[in-house]
C-alpha cells in the first residue's frame, strides 16, 4: 500500500505531479517545473514535503551510549539544541543510512533517517539495542516534515513564531522548540539544498498540516513563496556535493571513500564498522568519491554510467544532472585514487560513446 | 492533453505530420510532459539516413534521458537548429515550433502502421 503524508491533498490540488518514493506518492515536481523551482530555491523562498523522511527517538540512561554506538560521528560533542550530520554502519564499514542526530535532553536524542530506509533503519536500531539502557520509538507516521529553504525563509518564517530564529540566536545546525502559526514544533535550521533554511518537525492531523502549509504560504507571499518538488531538491543537493543515499552512499561504500571522513571519529571509541574503517583509513581507500564537470556538448551524466581513461574502466557515475545554476552538466562517481585530484581527465560512457569530463573540487557551486 | 487530428503517432510516442513526401517528426504532448525539463536535444546532421525503428538521437532531460526513434524511413533532410539554443521550446509547444527533424520518407506505406489520433489517445487511457 502506497502511503500518503499529511499534504497529499494540498500536493494534488496545486497539479503535483507525483510519483511513488520510498512508499510514499510524493510530488517530484509542480507545474512550474524541476527547473523553476531550482531557481526559487537559491534565489526567493519555497516548501517542500519531506515528511516521508524517518524519525526515531533514543530515550533512557544510556540514550548517548547507544547513538555512539551506532554512528559514526561524535555526538558527545552534541549540546540540547544541537544537530549533528552523522551516518550509522554495517560492522563491514557498510553504510545503513546517513543521518541526522537531533540531542533533545541529556538521556534523549532523536534521528533523523531517509524515508526509503526507514524500515531496514528501524531493524537495525533494534538489533543494536541489546545491552543498552533505552527505549527507542519509532515516530515517523506521525511526525510531519516541511523544508522551508531559500534566501528569504528567516524572513518568512519570522513571521509566523516568537521564537528568536536571528543568526545570532540559530546557528546552521541547531534547533529550538517553538510554535509556528501556533502550532508547536521543532524548529532546526537545516536543509538539503545549501541554501537558508529551516525544517519543520511536528505533530497534528491533516488540519494542522494545512494551517502551518497555509500559513507558511501566505506570509512568504510577498517573497514569490512557491511548492517546489523532490526534483529540484536532487538537483540542489548535488550542486553542493551531497551525498544520496542509494545513489552516492549505499551498504557497498564506506564513508572514508565516499569523503564523509569529516563525520567519522575513529577516537570517539566503539562504534559499528570502526575495525574495517580504521583499516581503510591505514590502506588508504581503492577508490574516491569525486566531482566531475562534464566537458563534452548536450550529454548529462547518469547514476550507472562507466567511467573510463582510455581503455581502462576507473569507475562510475553515482548521480549526475545539469546544474540549473551553472547551466552545466555536473556529476559524482567513485574513481581510482589517481583520478581523485582536481583537474584529472576522465570520460564517461554512454549509449556507445564517450563524453569527456574533468574532476573538480566540491561543491560545485 | 492534445492530440491533433492530422498526426499519425507512434508507440514510442513520436508524431510524423506528411506534406508531400516529407515527414515532420516531433515528441508528443504526453511525451514532454513525462520528460518535463528538457535541456538537450542531440540529433545527426541533415543527410544521415534513418530506417523506421532506428533510434536517431537522444532528449536529455532534468529528470532523465530518452532516446527518439525514427517513426519511418527515408533520409534526414532537415534539422530544427533552434532547438539548439532553447530546447524547452519543446515543452513549450511539441506540435507546432518544437519540431525535431523532417525526413524524406522513402516508403509511404509505413504510415498506415502508424496510429492515428484516437488510437493513440485511447493507448494512453484517454
Amino acid at each position: 500500500m502506497i502511503k500518503t503524508t499529511k499534504f497529499t491533498e494540498i500536493h494534488k490540488s496545486l497539479n503535483a505531479k507525483m510519483v511513488e518514493f520510498a512508499g510514499f506518492t510524493m510530488p517530484i515536481q509542480y507545474p512550474g517545473g524541476i527547473i523553476h523551482e531550482h531557481n526559487i530555491i537559491r534565489e526567493k523562498v519555497g516548501i517542500f514535503d519531506v515528511s516521508h523522511m524517518g524519525e526515531f527517538e533514543v530515550k533512557g540512561p544510556q540514550a548517548l551510549d547507544y547513538v555512539q554506538k551506532i554512528t559514526t560521528n561524535d555526538a558527545s560533542k552534541l549540546t540540547i539544541g544541537a544537530v549533528q550530520y552523522s551516518a550509522m554502519c554495517y560492522q563491514d564499514g557498510g553504510i545503513v543510512d546517513d543521518l541526522l542526530v537531533y540531542k533533545i535532553a541529556d538521556d534523549e536524542f532523536m534521528l533523523v533517517v531517509n524515508g526509503a530506509n526507514i524500515d531496514k533503519d528501524w531493524q537495525w536500531c533494534v538489533d543494536n539495542k541489546a545491552g543498552f539502557d533505552i527505549t527507542l520509538k519509532n515516530s515517523s507516521d506521525v511526525i510531519s516534515l516541511l523544508a522551508l529553504q531559500g534566501p528569504f525563509s528567516r524572513d518568512t518564517l519570522s513571521k509566523l513564531t516568537d521564537s528568536d530564529i536571528s543568526e545570532e540566536n540559530q546557528k546552521f545546525y541547531s534547533y529550538q522548540m517553538g510554535k509556528v502559526a501556533g502550532v508547536d514544533m521543532i524548529i532546526s535550521r537545516t536543509g538539503y539544498t545549501g541554501e537558508l533554511g529551516f525544517e519543520l518537525y511536528f505533530g497534528g492531523d491533516e488540519n494542522t498540516a494545512k494551517k502551518v502549509w497555509d500559513a507558511l504560504m501566505d506570509a512568504g507571499k510577498e517573497y514569490g513563496i512557491e511548492a517546489v518538488g523532490l526534483g529540484c531538491r536532487d538537483t540542489l543537493r548535488l550542486e553542493k556535493g551531497y551525498c544520496l543515499y542509494g545513489n552516492d552512499i549505499d551498504n557497498t561504500t564506506n564513508t572514508i571513500e565516499a569523503g564523509l571522513g569529516w563525520i567519522t571519529k575513529i577516537n570517539k571509541g566503539d562504534f559499528n564498522g570502526k575495525e574495517v574503517i580504521l583499516k581503510v583509513k591505514e590502506n588508504k581507500p581503492s577508490r574516491h568519491l569525486v566531482g566531475f564537470v562534464v566537458a563534452a556538448d548536450k550529454f548529462i551524466p547518469r547514476h550507472g554510467y562507466e567511467i573510463f581513461s582510455g581503455d581502462t574502466q576507473i569507475g562510475h557515475v553515482t548521480s549526475g544532472n545539469l546544474s540549473p545554476t551553472l547551466n552545466k552538466p555536473i556529476g559524482m562517481g567513485y574513481v581510482s585514487p589517481e583520478f581523485r585530484e582536481a583537474g584529472s581527465s576522465i570520460e564517461i560512457a554512454a549509449r556507445g560513446k564517450r563524453f569527456p569530463a574533468e574532476v573538480i573540487k566540491m561543491p560545485f557551486l | 492533453m492534445n492530440f491533433p487530428e492530422n498526426l499519425k503517432y507512434t508507440e514510442d510516442h513520436e508524431w510524423v505530420k506528411l506534406e508531400g513526401n516529407i515527414g515532420t517528426i516531433g515528441v508528443t504532448d504526453h511525451a514532454q510532459g513525462e520528460l518535463g525539463d528538457i535541456v538537450y536535444i542531440d540529433i545527426p546532421e541533415p543527410d544521415a539516413t534513418v530506417n523506421a525503428g532506428d533510434s536517431f538521437g537522444t532528449i536529455e532531460a532534468v529528470k532523465t534521458v530518452a532516446e527518439m526513434y525514427a517513426p519511418v524511413s527515408g533520409k534526414l533532410v532537415e534539422v530544427n537548429s533552434a532547438l539548439n539554443d532553447a530546447p524547452e521550446t519543446v515543452n513549450a509547444d511539441p506540435y507546432g515550433e518544437g519540431w525535431i527533424v523532417k525526413i524524406e520518407l522513402s516508403n509511404l506505406a509505413e504510415l498506415d502502421k502508424l496510429m492515428d489520433a484516437a488510437a493513440y489517445k485511447a493507448k494512453l487511457g484517454h
